[in-house]
């Protein structure tokens, strides 16, 4: 894309409003001229073979429908991506930039948005866009408590569930008490990620909703002054857990595949994951027995939504948002839910859906250890990031040196 | 060799001093610091010391034996084995829930669930430095072969022999001092790895708080981009503790010397340490080999597993499945690696050789600070480096281009193939040429019809050290190549982050297989050839 027309294409983004249907269409199409023949470079997490499969398809149906090609770029870690992006804007590099598309969240978003990092706002004049359930799943447009302002676009819904195998644990502990009770009665037979790791601070999270007095504080930034006081109670909820741990808290495991590995390997009885699919899609995979189930705690746990962003340098940002477009079409939403795929849960308001594509969803089954959506219980929100980078930074200072 | 090592420093050690060098205050404050820097030191130094110790015993005791040869064919198809497999094949075999308890349980453990044992991830870092032994002997023991020829070391030993000194002390005695001399870089070189991996220390090595080095990489991936400054001051410590640590060792070298002076005088045959030294090496050769060995064997299995529980011994099932999912991208994956390796081998070849032959016909001898400025890409850490190298790349606009990360890997392939070349380079016998210029041949058709051709052996050996090692390189592809050019090694890196052990095995099998195709032509090859030359099959 030429840099005179991104910057028309950004003047007039915001006026979008007042257009009529045929003009936006008309804009939509000059963008889809524009992405032709472009290869997109989304760059995203590659330690998971299922999503790596789910990108690749996701690539060969932009090719056909659109003549956009997508080359995957497996990251290690998000970080390295936005990284680029931060070095070639220090470089001064404002045009041609490497990375088209990234897979983001939370606190990778925030870090962009604040360094201006971002295209857009691109992902409301999407033609997809209106499919979006932002009403019922208001993930889909605040992230960790920041508004996304169109500068990402969804793509799935994430929320903590724990799997645990009916094989050894007969009934599994439902709230975070119970949990915390049968931890210390089993010791060594249950662990979290290490944080910083993403899932690792989740857990945190869920800790911190289920034992602080107040946890609505949580969705505001952190006052420093009562931040002692406020995070005392998730302290002493781990200090008292962290003995009775996978060899007593002297090593963690790395992330979410690490830790379903743990549970693989009968490590530990209780694992979790931010995917409610996860666990189906590993016994289709034949890693996990299909005894595997899976359970929340009562009152809920933390959602959230992934998303897809166009850093402001991107070379292809006309692909980059063909891209994003079709990451919310029906069918590849549907595809992303299918349990033998993926497992992860759209972010569309199915009842709003054309009949057909409404009728693929209806089609697809759970997958044998995914809870229904009644199942599932509230969602809680993300905290405050700030909440986290603090949270972490403590939990280094207290447990991450071993004395 | 020096210019992009320098260039690479002068942008790391830019963000560390921004601010009057807060990044320092920062790095400072960290409370697992001490632990960090001291694990760091630890695991580098014990693991060269052991890998070293083991390497001259096995010499010391088999050298020219028919052991020797059986030992040195189970070794060197280790020095292909990636890292990261290596770490992940070794880290199957001795967890709690691996391979060696789910053989003994639960007939003879009683264990029906995995115990909770500290093995893996110890806070002192043994699973580490054993992991690092296992990868740094094949190494150290290549090196020392290579050198060996050329100090002539079967005459000394047979001097110490017949003057009735045992295996062990005559090679301590009239071998070592001269076989250390030619070692010492590569030594140097195994030490400032063993202090600064990562890939090998994530997957074995402590986590709270883990080695410096890892904590330089999990600071530069945090999520809101504040601890890159931080970052880059570790890594510049990073940098100043390898080198407090390569002045220790110099030091231990010069204890070392007096100790094996006042030996000397003492005149004693020391006859009866053989048996048990021999003993020792063997059992050490074994374990190295037989761990490294079983462990890629675990992750192969892995890698056409189903499901797999505790305690089984074998999977329950086999599945191509995990084949299925890495075959679509892999031929151009395996291309992309194939073609930057062999740039990068063919330009270290070239350079390599006219550097040789100039010293050769020159009469040059090289000198120790020529060498070390080779070496120092080997030194230098390489996280201190490559993120400025990085930004040099893309500002020059050459980064993301498939031949600017061959010229990443030059940096580190060169000073291998120029190892393993120099030494059998150097001992080829001049009276040849000698002999073919009486006769009115020029240089250069003595270098091309001679010199070459009988140093095919050596030349493809070093060729095939000169693959592995491109194949094996993680940051500089990742940071030079912006991403964009796929290698083995990059997918297989970002999949360990994953912990898919069936899939990391299929790619491990697949990182092995250039290496080793590469050996296995180093060897094949010279033998088609001299097939009919019985005097040449000796130098292969």
């Amino acid at each position: 894309m030429q840099r005179r027309d991104a910057l028309r294409l950004l003047a007039s983004l915001p006026v979008f409003a007042g257009f009529s249907t045929k003009a936006l269409a008309e804009e939509w199409d000059s963008i889809l001229e524009q992405a032709k023949g472009q290869t997109v470079y989304w760059h995203a997490w590659g330690g998971d073979p299922k999503i790596n499969d789910f990108i690749t398809w996701i690539g060969d149906t932009a090719m056909e429908r659109h003549g956009v090609s997508l080359e995957h770029v497996k990251l290690a870690s998000t970080a390295d991506a936005v990284a680029r992006v931060l070095a070639e804007q220090q470089a001064g590099q404002t045009t041609g930039g490497a990375v088209d598309l990234i897979w983001i969240n939370g606190e990778n978003f925030a870090a962009m948005k604040a360094q201006g990092l971002l295209f857009g706002p691109f992902a409301e004049t999407l033609p997809n866009w209106p499919l979006v359930d932002t009403v019922g799943k208001p993930a889909t447009v605040t992230d960790f408590t920041l508004p996304t302002g169109g500068y990402e676009s969804p793509w799935a819904m994430a929320q903590l569930v724990f799997e645990y195998d009916t094989a050894r644990l007969a009934s599994p502990p439902t709230t975070l008490a119970a949990l915390a009770d049968w931890a210390i009665a089993n010791p060594g037979r249950f662990t979290y990620p290490q944080p910083p790791d993403y899932l690792g601070t989740t857990f945190l999270k869920q800790v911190a909703y289920g034992v602080m007095a107040d946890p609505t504080l949580l969705q505001s930034p952190v006052d420093e002054a009562a931040y002692d006081t406020q995070t005392a109670p998730l302290w002493a909820f781990l200090d008292r857990l962290h003995p009775a741990l996978w060899r007593e808290a002297k090593a963690f495991p790395q992330n979410e595949p690490a830790l379903g590995q743990l549970l693989a390997d009968g490590e530990v009885d209780i694992a979790f994951a931010f995917n409610p699919g996860r666990a189906s899609a590993e016994i289709a995979a034949g890693t996990l027995p299909d005894t595997v189930r899976t359970f929340v705690l009562d009152g809920g746990t933390i959602g959230n939504a992934s998303f897809v962003a166009i850093p402001f340098n991107a070379a292809h940002q006309a692909g980059a948002m063909v891209m994003a477009n079709l990451i919310l079409d029906p069918e590849v939403q549907a595809r992303a839910q299918d349990p033998a795929i993926l497992g992860f849960q759209t972010v569309l308001n199915i009842p709003a859906l054309a009949t057909e594509d409404r009728a693929r969803f209806d089609a697809l089954e759970l997958g044998i250890a995914t809870l229904s959506p009644a199942d599932l219980g509230p969602v809680l929100l993300e905290p405050h990031a700030s909440w986290m980078t603090r949270i972490a930074q403590d939990w280094a200072a207290r447990y991450g040196v071993a004395q | 060799m020096a210019a992009p090592v320098a260039a690479g420093l002068a942008g790391t050690a830019l963000p560390a001093l921004r601010d009057g060098a807060a990044a320092f205050t920062t790095l400072a404050e960290w409370p697992g610091l001490p632990r960090a820097a001291a694990l760091s030191i630890g695991t580098g130094l014990a693991s060269t010391f052991i890998s070293l110790v083991l390497t001259l015993l096995i010499l010391a005791a088999f050298a020219g034996t028919t052991t020797f040869a059986r030992i040195r064919r189970m070794i060197a198809p280790l020095l292909s084995v990636p890292h990261a497999a290596a770490a992940l094949g070794l880290a199957f075999l001795i967890a709690p829930s691996g391979w060696i308890a789910r053989t003994l349980s639960p007939w003879l453990t009683g264990w029906d669930q995995p115990p909770n044992l500290l093995i893996l991830n110890d806070p002192y870092g043994i699973s580490l430095t054993l992991g690092l032994i296992a990868k740094e002997l094949p190494f150290l023991l290549l090196m020392a072969l290579a050198a060996l020829p050329q100090i002539d070391a079967d005459r000394r030993l047979a001097t110490a022999a017949t003057l009735g000194y045992g295996r062990l002390a005559g090679f301590a005695l009239t071998t070592l001092p001269a076989l250390y001399a030619q070692l010492r870089l590569p030594v140097y070189a195994v030490l400032a790895y063993g202090m600064t991996v990562v890939d090998m220390a994530m997957i074995l090595g402590p986590s709270l708080p883990p080695t410096l080095s890892t904590q330089i990489v999990l600071w530069m991936a945090e999520a809101s981009l504040m601890q890159r400054d931080t970052a880059a001051a570790a890594a510049l410590l990073q940098c100043a503790l390898v080198l407090a640590a390569l002045g220790f060792w110099r030091l231990a070298e010069i204890a070392g010397r007096r100790l094996l002076i006042a030996m000397a005088f003492h005149g004693q045959r020391y006859a009866g340490l053989d048996r048990p030294a021999a003993a020792a090496a063997l059992t050490a050769t074994l374990v190295t080999a037989g761990s490294l060995t079983l462990g890629l064997a675990g992750l192969a299995l892995w890698s056409v597993a189903g499901l797999w529980q505790f305690p089984d011994a074998l999977p329950a099932s086999l599945t191509l499945r995990n084949w299925a999912t890495a075959l679509p991208s892999l031929s151009t994956t395996f291309s992309t690696t194939l073609a930057i390796a062999t740039i990068a081998t063919l330009i270290a070849l070239a350079l390599t050789l006219a550097c040789l032959q100039a010293e050769a016909q020159l009469r040059l001898t090289p000198t120790t600070r020529a060498l070390t400025l080779l070496y120092l890409p080997l030194l230098v850490p390489q996280v201190a480096f490559l993120p400025g190298l990085q930004v040099i790349a893309f500002s020059t606009g050459v980064e993301g281009h498939l031949p600017a990360v061959a010229a990443a890997h030059l940096i580190f392939v060169l000073p291998y193939v120029f190892l393993s070349l120099a030494g059998p380079f150097r001992a080829w016998d001049t009276r040849i040429a000698i002999s073919a210029a009486t006769m009115g041949a020029t240089e250069s058709r003595i270098f091309w019809r001679l010199r070459l051709p009988m140093l095919l052996a050596p030349v493809l050996t070093a060729c095939a050290v000169g693959i592995a090692v491109s194949v094996g390189q993680y940051l500089p592809t990742l940071l030079i190549g912006g991403g964009r050019i796929e290698t083995l090694t990059t997918e297989a890196v970002a999949l360990s982050s994953g912990g898919n052990r069936r899939l990391i095995g299929a790619y491990a099998m697949l990182q092995l297989a250039v290496p080793a195709l590469a050996f296995a032509a180093a060897l094949a090859l010279p033998a088609l050839i001299w097939r009919n030359r019985r005097a040449m099959r000796g130098l292969a």
